[in-house]
């Protein structure tokens, strides 16, 4: 029997369409527009003004915090200026903004591919090296990797958990860091594994890609403290609460961070990031990304410098179908709709997803019929028709109550609801309010 | 770029799964239940169900349309199920009149009283039954018998009603079943009875059709028929000369197609797994109670009922499961 989380679940249509596309380098775009903000936390503060030449891998925004991270310029050139512009959250958002000159990285960054596997083994200068690097966690939640790599007093780092599920359908780009990245992405893990002096990590991956699987299995057999977990193909399984459960069987306690059982969870993505920062000195200037859809030419996965608008993927995918109704930065569950296609691709962008016309459009909101879809599917055992009925009339004592704030706005609600109703809006609306209350309450 | 996207919060997908789909499903599952009371009860089973759905429909239009000035929902196949369900739980000979006047009870009152589909706290189709069988007990309580039946009659009485009156009249149950009919009878469907109600078989093939569509779940069918089985399997094995065994309790009557058709209304049933159980539990007590000790031979009518009143209060008080909660 393979492992899974007990509580809810959904099991979307998979559509992995470019899982079996190699990784290709996109091409440079002529500008790139890099957000401030790219993660949770304090936005970077600004270190270049318009004019200012910039070298791939160069410092272009200081970290504003403990909680923030570093920018790093992803191209070389000319800063044009330094200004707001809209990313995928459709609003305004500070950014630099350079044009493209040649491809001059900084000194000191090691871009050749040779493997490094032998590091020192200095738990705190691993973590310098990720925090100076701008790491942030490449799932999407960008939580700055650096301050889950240093657990509060008091508590202590039992295992590392390696997020490889990849439970967002269309998504396949940590699938693709698996298969052909898997001897960095190792060393990556055991530098984290020194970074948090855990004896044991554990690489959780969906059983819909067993070549992944088999892969990473051949390559840990040597090494007992690195196992792999197959999964059964459950959403949201990415989820960290999620996975910890499924892989440990351990249950991190509402309102707690999962260092609270011992687990800290890191994506493939990140893993390799970590790898590059420390071995090979190189900061987070580029990711890969997943460009699909059912209509798109030629769904791919390429390896895109941050900062490069969206249309770049576009168009080296073949270009934007006749029939796209809606483009999403992410997943089809809880990624963002974005206005255009001049948003850039940020650390966090793990996909773009073009969606046909007539998948793009809501169905009209019925009457609940209460048919317990919701209750049965939500992962953290919720009532989200209830949290819905409450946050539409606004009594947010109740919806406080009801745990509101155990939503991890995974979206199996809304996807399961037979009556099309928008639950999870409303959720998110009564979060926002909830956690206000909470936030004043304690002021 | 002049294309117009779509911007909406995530998730962007959404099962294919609708209310109509369920409605639809649910009405499928109960054809072979239906094509059996033909087969039993000829004509008369289609002259009472066509009416009884098309007055449900009509009721909900004029009512939705005219006193609600809402847009007409009659295509959900909700009103249409109502109407199925309130066929089936009447006799085949059933003026067609008390039909109309039972689909006004059941749409006007039952449903759309409360607000209309999702809002109506009892079971629409059962309101409209028991309607009808306080205010026409003899109608409501005169079978025909089958097509197929040797006896020479017009009407006759239903197993339950049969071993009622013969308990009643100081007879042991072993002496009263020589002249019912056989578990087995009453598993392919061989006795009298409301229309729907008459093949227990029938109606456990659209559950399993229910189940493999995923419209329900096992949990409130089972729950009520286990109740009924262990209860009445207590009280048979105290004193088997009053109390029948209890295979033929779970066969006759409205059993079948109340734990499977009836209970299980989403609208009426509550939201969790435990509160269902005891929703389940309740329904199979007071059944059991109702048939052996009550004024009517048969109760599950009154016991879904009486349940439905409960629901709002288990769905406060029996929360889910939840994850990272307290233990």
């Amino acid at each position: 029997m393979l492992k899974t989380f007990k509580l809810g679940g959904v099991h979307p249509a998979e559509n992995k369409l470019s899982a079996s596309k190699a990784i290709e380098k996109l091409a440079l775009p002529k500008s790139v527009f890099i957000p401030v903000a790219q993660h949770i936390g304090a936005p970077a503060q600004a270190l270049v003004k318009k004019g200012d030449q910039v070298k791939v891998g160069q410092l272009i925004a200081k970290s504003g915090g403990f909680v923030s991270a570093n920018i790093h310029s992803s191209v070389s050139g000319t800063v044009k200026k330094v200004d707001l512009a809209m990313d995928s959250s459709g609003y305004p958002k500070q950014g630099i903004f350079i044009d493209v000159e040649g491809d001059e990285w900084e000194e000191g960054i090691d871009t050749s591919l040779t493997l490094i596997e032998k590091f020192e083994a200095d738990s705190k200068k691993i973590i310098d090296k990720i925090n100076a690097a701008g790491i942030v966690g490449l799932g999407g939640a960008t939580f700055p990797t650096h301050v889950k790599l240093m657990p509060p007093q008091g508590m202590k780092a039992e295992m590392l958990l390696i997020n490889g599920v990849e439970c967002e359908p269309y998504l396949t780009s940590d699938h693709r860091v698996m298969l052909e990245k898997a001897p960095e992405l190792l060393v990556g893990i055991r530098i984290l594994m020194c970074a948090l002096e855990v004896e044991k990590a554990y690489i959780g991956i969906e059983n819909n890609k067993p070549d992944a699987i088999a892969h990473l299995n051949e390559l840990t057999k040597p090494d007992q403290s690195i196992q792999v977990v197959p999964l059964k193909v459950k959403y949201p399984q990415g989820g960290e609460k999620q996975l910890i459960k499924a892989v440990t069987g351990r249950e991190v306690p509402s309102g707690a961070l999962p260092i609270a059982v011992g687990a800290v969870v890191n994506n493939v993505g990140t893993a390799l990031a970590v790898y590059e920062a420390v071995q090979k000195n190189k900061p987070l200037v580029e990711r890969v990304v997943t460009i699909t859809g059912k209509s798109v030419a030629n769904p791919s996965n390429f390896l895109v410098r941050v900062g490069t608008p969206i249309q770049e993927l576009i168009n080296a995918a073949g270009g934007l179908p006749e029939d796209a109704g809606k483009i999403i930065s992410g997943g089809p569950m809880m990624g963002k709709a974005v206005a255009n296609t001049d948003i850039p691709v940020t650390k966090g962008t793990s996909g773009i997803l073009i969606m046909q016309d007539k998948e793009a459009k809501r169905e009209k909101v019925k009457t609940c019929i209460r048919c317990t879809r919701c209750v049965t599917v939500c992962p953290m055992g919720l009532e989200p028709y209830y949290l819905m009925t409450v946050s539409e009339k606004q009594i947010w004592e109740k919806a406080e109550e009801h745990h509101i704030m155990d939503c991890i706005e995974c979206g199996s609600c809304s996807y399961t609801c037979p009556a099309d109703r928008p639950l999870l809006d409303y959720i998110r609306l009564g979060k926002a309010k909830v956690g206000n209350i909470i936030r004043s309450r304690k002021q | 770029m002049s294309k117009l996207l779509t911007i909406s919060p995530s998730p962007h997908v959404h099962t294919s799964d609708s209310v109509n789909k369920i409605m639809y499903r649910v009405i499928l599952a109960l054809v072979p239940a239906l094509a059996w009371s033909v087969f039993m009860f000829g004509f008369e089973a289609i002259r009472v169900t066509l009416l009884a759905v098309a007055a449900c429909m009509a009721f909900e239009f004029l009512i939705q349309k005219y006193i609600m000035k809402e847009v007409p929902q009659i295509t959900d196949g909700s009103a249409a199920l109502t109407g199925i369900l309130l066929a089936f739980n009447v006799p085949a000979s059933l003026p067609g009149w008390m039909i109309v006047v039972g689909a006004l009870v059941a749409i006007g009152v039952g449903k759309l009283s409360f607000g209309g589909l999702g809002n109506n706290p009892f079971n629409p189709a059962l309101v409209g039954r028991v309607f009808l069988l306080i205010s026409f007990p003899v109608h409501m309580t005169s079978w025909p018998v089958t097509q197929h039946a040797t006896v020479d009659a017009l009407t006759t009485a239903t197993p339950l009603a049969l071993l009622k009156e013969g308990v009643n009249a100081g007879k042991p149950v072993s002496e009263v079943l020589l002249n019912l009919p056989s578990n087995l009878e009453m598993l392919y469907g061989n006795m009298s009875g409301s229309l729907g109600e008459v093949s227990a078989l029938l109606l456990l093939l659209g559950f399993a059709y229910m189940l493999w569509k995923k419209v329900i779940t096992w949990h409130i069918p089972t729950f009520v028929l286990g109740t009924i089985f262990v209860f009445q399997g207590a009280l048979w094995m105290l004193n088997p000369e009053n109390f029948v065994e209890p295979v033929f309790h779970l066969l006759s009557g409205g059993a079948m197609l109340g734990a499977i058709y009836m209970a299980t209304d989403m609208v009426t049933s509550p939201m969790t797994v435990k509160g269902q159980l005891i929703f389940g539990v309740g329904i199979g007590v007071l059944t059991v109670l109702i048939r052996n000790f009550g004024a009517y031979p048969e109760g599950i009518s009154f016991a879904i009922l009486i349940m439905n009143g409960f629901v709002p209060l288990i769905n406060a008080y029996i929360k889910p499961k939840r994850f990272g909660g307290q233990k």
